[in-house]
């Protein structure tokens, strides 16, 4: 399943629909790289709410994501982990490491246009 | 595992193969888990342990099978997950399910975690035989 990205000014904006498989996961990491340079995008969002759940590999991913897309000179906001998946997250002694995350879709722009106004 | 007796409820058998039938393993177990009355977190909890251990499969053994069962034990659920290939085998078991030898997610097994998130777990392998994890999680 592809994860659509949108462009929303400065930032892209992908939004996990379903249960992603690992192949999934690894062609969504491709694809933002990729499109922040080709958008000018400062920052990207990852929105995982419909993520049913965040393994090691998953959680892997998207900290290897936030740290490839910082090398490209942007940043990455991940939100929408539900609180049961964060649960079982801890559980199982995974951590997102230094990426930035936000409650909800909304919490993450407003984190994002405070950010950029004040550069 | 406690006396009594024990009713079989259901029991479904998923083939391991590729990296879909991870997401269709774990998308099961938390089904079965919420049928019986689990609570979403419980279920998501087993559903994480799933995922760990049919991407195991996967990733070193190439194919295997996820056998979910919904069992009744003295009117208390629970659900066992086995999860078995005929892979290279774990030569150290001790290692495996040392945290730190497969923390961070980067590399190793992730059993340490897997047992974390389960109430009984037990592990049997045989180098060039095969790997059989079984885990046990109660209705809360």
């Amino acid at each position: 399943m592809e994860v659509p990205i949108l462009k929303q000014g400065e930032i892209l904006i992908a939004t996990v629909q379903a249960a992603l498989t690992d192949s999934d996961l690894l062609q969504l990491r491709r694809a933002l790289v990729e499109k922040v340079a080709k958008a000018r995008a400062r920052a990207i969002i990852i929105d995982l709410t419909a993520m049913d759940v965040m393994d090691s590999f998953a959680s892997r991913t998207m900290r290897e994501v936030a740290h490839m897309i910082r090398l490209r000179g942007a940043e990455t906001v991940i939100v929408g982990i539900q609180p049961d998946v964060a649960f079982a997250m801890v559980q199982l002694g995974l951590s997102m490491g230094g990426v930035t995350t936000a409650l909800d879709l909304e919490e993450g722009l407003e984190y994002l246009h405070r950010k950029f106004r004040t550069i | 595992m406690e006396n009594g007796l024990v009713v079989v409820e259901n029991e479904i058998c998923v083939s391991i193969a590729a990296d879909h039938d991870v997401v269709a393993a774990r998308q099961k177990g938390r089904a079965m888990a919420l049928e019986l009355g689990f609570s979403a977190s419980d279920s998501t909890l087993l559903a994480t342990a799933i995922s760990e251990l049919a991407r195991n499969i996967v990733s070193y053994a190439g194919q295997g099978e996820i056998v979910l069962r919904a069992t009744q034990n003295s009117g208390r659920p629970s659900v066992t997950v086995i999860a078995r290939d005929d892979g290279p085998g774990i030569p150290s078991i001790e290692q495996a399910l040392r945290d730190g030898y497969s923390t961070s997610g980067s590399l190793g097994l992730g059993l340490p975690g897997v047992r974390r998130l389960v109430d009984e777990f037990e592990i049997t392998s045989e180098v060039g035989r095969g790997t059989t994890v079984t885990v046990h999680k109660w209705k809360g």
